[in-house]
């Protein structure tokens, strides 16, 4: 089986937000970046798909060459190779146009995504390829598996769970609970060194919105305590000051 | 024209599909047509009407599957001249609304949480970094489709008469075939609850939950948890908030054992009110809210368990 994982690198989750030149940019100085945190189980869940049925696992990431260390990890932990689409994502639709050209240049199977970046939050590329590629798409998925010819999932919906089958090919999005995601070993770091990363120029330049503006959520005012002998007073404050409750 | 999105679950029009009709009813228009799949009844269909539906497209149920509603509703929203669509980010929403954006040849954005502004082109606000910034972006396609964060949009009533049509296409065989589902019966779901009481790893052990959902039951909310106690296996992945988790934004979020991780944070910080219960004085968590109380949950709880039974409705 071949499998595609699309992987977004992300400022890694303990970062303090901030932007510059004018709240057009975000900062990125001082900034770790890591694989993001969904993306990290969909690898896992496509190496382990890999492992029990045969096949390759190939990670795909739209970005600058600065996103290659991390590209690396991914290499490590266990996909066979990358590519990564010399661009820099401007939006969804730009980075799921280019990934949408990889998967019809190279027959995979399956693809892979997380159920969101967290740091623009989409939760868009998933839905936007299945639609570019016309594949069917299970979002939001808690369990993917590969049995008796099938693809059998387990994914979120509101208010709970469902399970759904779908045969190949088919493009899945990683919820959290998917699996535990691995670490990479030494030998997985030796390893990644020297597997095929290939960089492939953007032919695509298609989007459909453009980030003009950021800000940081206001700061809270100063918290207002309330003693923990009258902790029922909690209550008589949400109904009759603040109105929250009836 | 503006197109809605009425999801339906068990019947009915939830909330969240409301919120989209108020914000469409906002948006300067010549009408609001909202769309569904499945049925519903007379009283439900009123309701749309109340918040400036004029007119509902019905489409007979079809099992779900993201590509083949995608088709069948894409044909039905291009039919009714919609240049702008709003849906919920509902999982649902989540599924159909990126697949929307392409077959309609639409700009798309999700976590959307202000009207658009038309002053330069057509922008909205959208949240980023898991709720630790916001982002203005400006959508430069002629159709636009915008999936709006529930509990961002207040309710405005703007009662109107609503047609009913219905719209017949042909729809290929699913791909995706559910072989089951299970919904947590008579639970608030997490994503849509106005309030939310959530408790952490300082409630030591799940055996001590009783008391957080019977103040949840007590306050009409829902139960949500930290990170460790979902992975600790305490209460279900499903309740888990934060970055890694699921990020929401009710009207009250009461913490309870609950430090105040960045992680955490990013997740419930835009709550409307936040309320912080800690053992610890120093805990971060009294930094993010607006109310706080330091002290042992187990004394705490039961005092406003009782203040609520007592003055609550
Ligand atoms: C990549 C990554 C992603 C993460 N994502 C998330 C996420 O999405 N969501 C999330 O929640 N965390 C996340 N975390 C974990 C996060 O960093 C914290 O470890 C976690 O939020 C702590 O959970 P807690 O507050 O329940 O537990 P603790 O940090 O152990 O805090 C327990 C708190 O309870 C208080 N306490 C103890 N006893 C009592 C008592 N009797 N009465 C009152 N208070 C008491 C203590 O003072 C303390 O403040 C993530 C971490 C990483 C590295
Ligand atoms: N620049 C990117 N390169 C490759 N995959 C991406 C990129 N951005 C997002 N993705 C994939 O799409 C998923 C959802 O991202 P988003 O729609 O941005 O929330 C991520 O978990 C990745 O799997």
């Amino acid at each position: 089986m071949k499998i595609l994982v699309c992987m977004s690198v992300v400022p890694d989750t303990t970062t303090k937000i901030s932007f510059i030149e004018n709240n057009t940019k975000f900062n990125t100085q001082g900034v770790q970046f890591i694989i993001n945190p969904y993306d990290e189980l969909s690898l896992t869940k496509a190496i382990e798909i890999a492992e029990k049925n045969g096949g390759t696992v190939t990670v795909a990431t739209v970005g600058l060459s600065d996103t290659e260390p991390v590209i690396r990890k991914a290499l490590a932990i266990g996909a066979n190779d990358a590519i990564r689409v010399n661009a820099e994502p401007k939006d969804g639709l730009q980075v799921a146009s280019l990934l949408a050209d990889i998967v019809k240049s190279n027959a995979y199977d399956l693809v892979l995504t997380g159920r969101e970046s967290i740091d623009y939050n989409g939760g868009q590329i998933c839905g936007l390829l299945a639609e570019l590629l016309s594949w069917p798409a299970v979002n939001v998925c808690t369990k993917i598996e590969f049995e008796n010819g099938n693809m059998q999932f387990e994914r979120d919906i509101d208010g709970g769970r469902q399970n759904v089958t779908c045969s190949l090919p088919v493009i899945a999005s990683a919820q959290k609970d998917l699996c535990e995601p691995r670490i990479p070993n030494m030998k997985g770091i030796m390893a990644a060194r020297t597997k095929p990363l290939s960089v492939i120029e953007p032919n695509i330049n298609e989007t459909g919105s453009e980030y003009f503006q950021f800000e940081n959520p206001v700061a809270k005012q100063a918290v207002r305590m309330i003693d923990a002998n009258q902790a029922g007073d909690l209550i008589n404050i949400l109904k009759n000051e603040i109105k929250i409750l009836s | 024209m503006i197109g809605i999105y009425a999801e339906i679950s068990d019947g009915k029009f939830k909330k969240s599909v409301l919120e989209a009709a108020s914000y469409a009813n906002q948006m300067n228009s010549n009408g609001v047509v909202a769309f569904c799949v499945g049925s519903t009844n007379d009283d439900e269909i009123q309701k749309l009407s109340k918040y400036g539906v004029n007119k509902i497209v019905t489409i007979g149920s079809i099992s779900f599957d993201s590509q083949n509603y995608t088709q069948i509703l894409s044909k039905a929203i291009q039919k009714e001249n919609i240049q702008t669509l709003i849906l919920a980010n509902t999982y649902e929403g989540k599924s159909i609304g990126p697949r929307l954006s392409i077959a309609l040849n639409a700009s798309l954005a999700t976590n959307v949480i202000s009207l658009p502004d038309m002053n330069q082109g057509f922008s909205v606000k959208r949240s980023v970094f898991s709720g630790k910034g916001f982002a203005y972006v400006k959508l430069i396609k002629d159709t636009k489709v915008i999936a709006i964060t529930p509990n961002s949009i207040d309710l405005i009533e703007r009662p109107t008469s609503i047609s009913i049509e219905n719209f017949d296409g042909a729809v290929s065989e699913n791909k995706t075939n559910i072989t089951s589902t299970h919904k947590a019966e008579g639970k608030i779901p997490l994503t849509e609850a106005e309030i939310v009481v959530s408790a952490g790893r300082g409630l030591k052990g799940p055996e001590n939950w009783g008391m957080v959902e019977e103040l949840a039951n007590l306050l009409g909310a829902a139960t949500a948890c930290s990170k460790p106690v979902s992975d600790m296996g305490w209460r279900p992945h499903s309740e888990h908030v934060g970055q890694t988790g699921i990020t929401i934004k009710p009207n009250l979020y009461i913490a309870i054992g609950i430090s105040g991780a960045i992680q955490h944070l990013a997740g419930v910080s835009s709550s409307k009110v936040i309320v912080a219960i800690n053992k610890d004085p120093e805990a971060p968590f009294f930094k993010a809210a607006d109310i706080g109380i330091v002290g042992d949950a187990f004394e705490i709880l039961p005092q406003i368990i009782a203040a609520a039974k007592l003055n609550l409705n």
